[in-house]
């Protein structure tokens, strides 16, 4: 039996990750939650939203984000409009990434080899992942659907727009199966499991600007037709479990024609030796970030692009400047990674120090910063200057978001600062983006002390474009920025290097 | 010249374990030194502190005639490290991990590069996660062999190889040592300190409780000896250092502490040796008296359910 053991392996899954995949869901269902009451807030007369229905329907590059407009007249279409198509997406990359975890990377590392020796079916692996991610989504579909109630929404809506994330979610546990046969690398599989998305992605935008056929090759597409709030569909939320069913079916029948630890594609061999640069510090941290640098910077790229059509643009400079700070902190934390895999420690036994050790990876954090935060600005400043046709707002608006930069440094900074006093304490810089995040998205909401407000240095950043800058308050940013990472690496010097067992 | 090696009283807390209880260490120049012990006995900590990785506690540590923690990075550029377990950057090939790690101390020897690549098998451009866990061994190793240091510090370097692989590693550390290289070389492995150490020291509980030359230690152990005589031997148990004695007609089997041999044998010679076998001590039962104690703790309680259990089923 080929499926022998199944519910074990997803059980066991769920045990190890309870804390990730609670966090996740609590995570994306607040995010709706506070997204869907502060549009009800936002639009709180049929008036208001006649207003801004007029202005989003017509607009394809709207209409090319977030889908296809309808029922903008009723708070509950509002918020599918807004939030269906990234909702969509981020379970499907939660899904995606969850999935890729249980087959690819557990094969990776080996341990696929020893439970498949115990008395576990082939196909057991990646049906428990399906499974497992598929439970996930449809707690998360639930738990978007309670949200919406809970802020007083129809219930047969809340329904679909809960459904229609966790069965776009369930496909791309599929892709993801599928994608786990093809690589040897986990990477390469998540990579292409969410190239599948962005492909996903593409056609269903240029579906819904034209005559919409293209949307039904979209799985997210699917989604939306399902029409949440606006005279719902539930017939093709069976495509998607369809499509699911079918990817799977292809995911086994790869299975079974490959050997365990290979993919359908084989590896190219690397150089056998390394090039000149590489043997630095900061090639070497360049070397082993420049794949996350690239993500992030293109993933800031469209950002900016997708901001602009918002309209308010000081707000998307926001969230660019949190998500380089996301950047900023896993980059520094790197370090982190680097030192409880033991793999700085043959570094650190060679005639690098530990400041150079450290000052390549916050070399490539602080610089990366820069090159996220030009993203930002110059994905912007494009769609901008394509809207108005004054090219003059590129370099404006990269301006502007360079603006942002210090207060960026200082959460890196203090990724550093925690580094060097203690591995562990890492899981700080997180929870000041986390307050920081908080504040910058909530604080009006919430209407928190300026005490607390303060705290943040983004409330410190200028609110550019349009704002003026404070060249004192950049600098000062600055200058708290360097003093952290100055306590950081002077801590580093200091205490002892833990072993990689 | 100072050795290489000098620890005195060497102390290392990880909160309230005491990993390193006043060490002691000297390994000369020139020599290759067995660092015997268990796992957990504090070898990979003694290294980590030689390394400057770990700041110790107390006692003294030289290496090379500097300070471990103060002047790392100048005494790095003089050794060479490999660990016992050696974890490397899935991205990057081996090749590159070798270059990289020969470069950042100041360069390595290409031919030897490629000499050492060949002997040990390695093909240089698989990425690091495809390398099983005795390739990645050998790529520590051939990093650090290939580089013209003073001092190779090596920790369990052969888990995971092959014995023809051990064979090749056996070879190149008498190499390195007839080009003068001094070697720490870490190791539960006893055979392979046997083979290759000038002197040993055996730690346990962070603590050396023996250091010398094979030939020191040897004489504190015993000699395994069989004989076969003309007329049935007696009085042999009356003999000081003499243990396990089984004698059976004309043959006699004991153990004798080194230091008595000599007797032994003068009494066995009177009843007219026709064969003798005497088997030297094995490092495994130097090692063995050293943490029998432990061994000796845990049989009576590990065995006797065990036997119980058993007598019981054949009662039943």
């Amino acid at each position: 039996m080929q499926l022998t053991g199944t519910s074990a392996l997803a059980r066991f899954a769920a045990r190890r990750d309870r804390r990730l995949i609670a966090g996740c869901v609590v995570a994306l269902v607040l995010v709706v939650l506070a997204s869907s009451s502060s549009l009800k807030s936002l639009y709180p007369t049929a008036a208001d939203r006649a207003k801004v229905a007029a202005t989003l329907q017509d607009n394809p590059a709207v209409i090319a984000l977030r889908g296809p407009a309808r029922g903008l007249d009723t708070i509950g279409g509002l918020i599918a409009f807004q939030l269906g198509a990234n909702g969509a997406v981020a379970v499907a990359l939660l899904s995606l990434l969850l999935t890729g975890r249980y087959t690819r990377t557990e094969e990776e590392r080996g341990r696929t080899e020893l439970v498949r020796a115990a008395a576990v079916g082939r196909y057991a692996p990646p049906t428990a992942a399906v499974a497992l991610v598929a439970a996930v989504d449809l707690v998360i579909g639930l738990g978007v659907a309670g949200a919406l109630l809970a802020i007083g929404q129809p219930l047969a809506g809340s329904l679909a727009l809960g459904a229609s994330f966790a069965a776009t979610g369930v496909v791309f546990a599929a892709v993801a199966a599928v994608t786990a046969q093809i690589t040897e690398s986990a990477r390469a599989a998540h990579g292409l499991a969410a190239a599948v998305l962005g492909i996903a992605y593409v056609l269903r935008a240029a579906g819904d600007v034209g005559d919409g056929t293209l949307s039904w090759l979209s799985p997210i597409g699917w989604g939306q037709a399902t029409r949440p709030f606006a005279g719902e569909r539930w017939w093709p939320l069976l495509l998607s479990l369809v499509a699911a069913a079918l990817l799977l079916g292809i995911a086994f029948a790869l299975l079974a024609r490959r050997d365990l630890g290979s993919g359908l594609i084989a590896p190219r061999p690397g150089s056998p030796v390394a090039g000149p640069r590489l043997a630095t510090p900061v090639g070497l941290a360049l070397r082993l970030q420049r794949g996350a640098l690239m993500g992030w910077t293109v993933g800031l790229l469209l950002l900016g692009g997708a901001g602009v059509v918002d309209a308010v643009l000081a707000t998307t400079f926001v969230l660019g400047a949190l998500v380089a700070a996301g950047f900023a902190i896993q980059s520094v934390l790197r370090l982190r990674g680097e030192e409880s895999t033991g793999r700085a420690e043959p570094v650190l036994a060679t005639a690098i120090g530990r400041r150079r050790w450290a000052g390549g990876h916050l070399a490539i954090a602080f610089g990366g910063a820069v090159i996220v935060q030009l993203a930002t600005g110059v994905g912007t400043g494009v769609a901008y200057a394509a809207r108005t046709g004054d090219a003059g707002q590129v370099l404006r608006l990269t301006g502007a978001a360079l603006g942002q930069l210090p207060a960026v440094w200082v959460l890196a900074g203090l990724a550093a600062a925690c580094f060097g006093l203690a591995p562990r304490l890492g899981v700080v810089a997180w929870l000041a983006l986390a307050g920081a995040v908080i504040v910058a998205l909530l604080g009006p909401l919430l209407s928190l002390p300026d005490a607390v407000v303060d705290l943040s240095p983004f409330s410190h950043s200028p609110s550019l474009p349009g704002g003026s800058a404070d060249p004192g308050t950049l600098v000062a940013l600055t200058a708290v920025a360097a003093v952290l990472v100055a306590v950081g690496l002077a801590a580093l010097g200091r205490r002892d290097i833990s072993s990689g067992a | 010249m100072a050795p290489a090696i000098e620890i005195s009283g060497l102390v290392k807390t990880f909160g309230p374990t005491r990993a390193l209880d006043g060490l002691d260490l000297a390994v000369e120049r020139g020599e290759v030194h067995g660092f015997l012990g268990p796992n957990g006995a504090g070898k990979s900590t003694t290294i980590r502190v030689l390394l400057g990785l770990l700041r110790s506690d107390g006692g003294e540590a030289r290496l090379l005639d500097g300070d471990p923690w103060a002047d790392a990075v100048a005494l790095h550029r003089r050794l060479a490290y490999v660990p016992g377990d050696v974890n490397l950057w899935p991205n990057l090939t081996g090749g590159e991990a070798i270059d990289v790690l020969g470069r950042l101390r100041g360069g390595l020897d290409p031919r030897r590069r490629a000499a050492l690549l060949d002997r040990f098998e390695l093909d240089p451009a698989k990425k690091g996660r495809t390398y099983s866990k005795g390739n990645r061994q050998k790529v520590a190793l051939v990093a650090a062999l290939a580089a013209d240091v003073e001092l190779l510090i090596l920790d369990e370097p052969t888990s995971g190889l092959d014995p023809l692989m051990e064979e090749v590693f056996r070879a190149c550390v008498e190499e390195r040592r007839a080009a003068g290289t001094t070697v720490l070389l870490s190791s539960h492995i006893l055979a392979e300190v046997e083979a290759l150490g000038d002197r040993v020291t055996i730690i346990r509980a962070g603590r050396a409780v023996e250091s010398g030359t094979l030939a020191d230690l040897r004489h504190l152990t015993r000699t395994s000896i069989v004989a076969e005589t003309e007329r049935a031997p007696v009085g042999l148990e009356a003999l000081a250092g003499v243990h396990d004695l089984h004698v059976q007609g004309d043959r006699a089997r004991f153990d004798v502490d080194t230091s008595h041999l000599d007797e032994a044998l003068r009494r066995l010679t009177r009843f007219g040796v026709r064969s003798l076998t005497s088997q030297p001590p094995t490092l495994e039962e130097l090692f063995l008296r050293h943490y029998g104690d432990d061994l000796g703790g845990a049989s009576p309680d590990g065995a006797s359910p065990d036997g119980a259990a058993r007598d019981g089923a054949t009662a039943r």
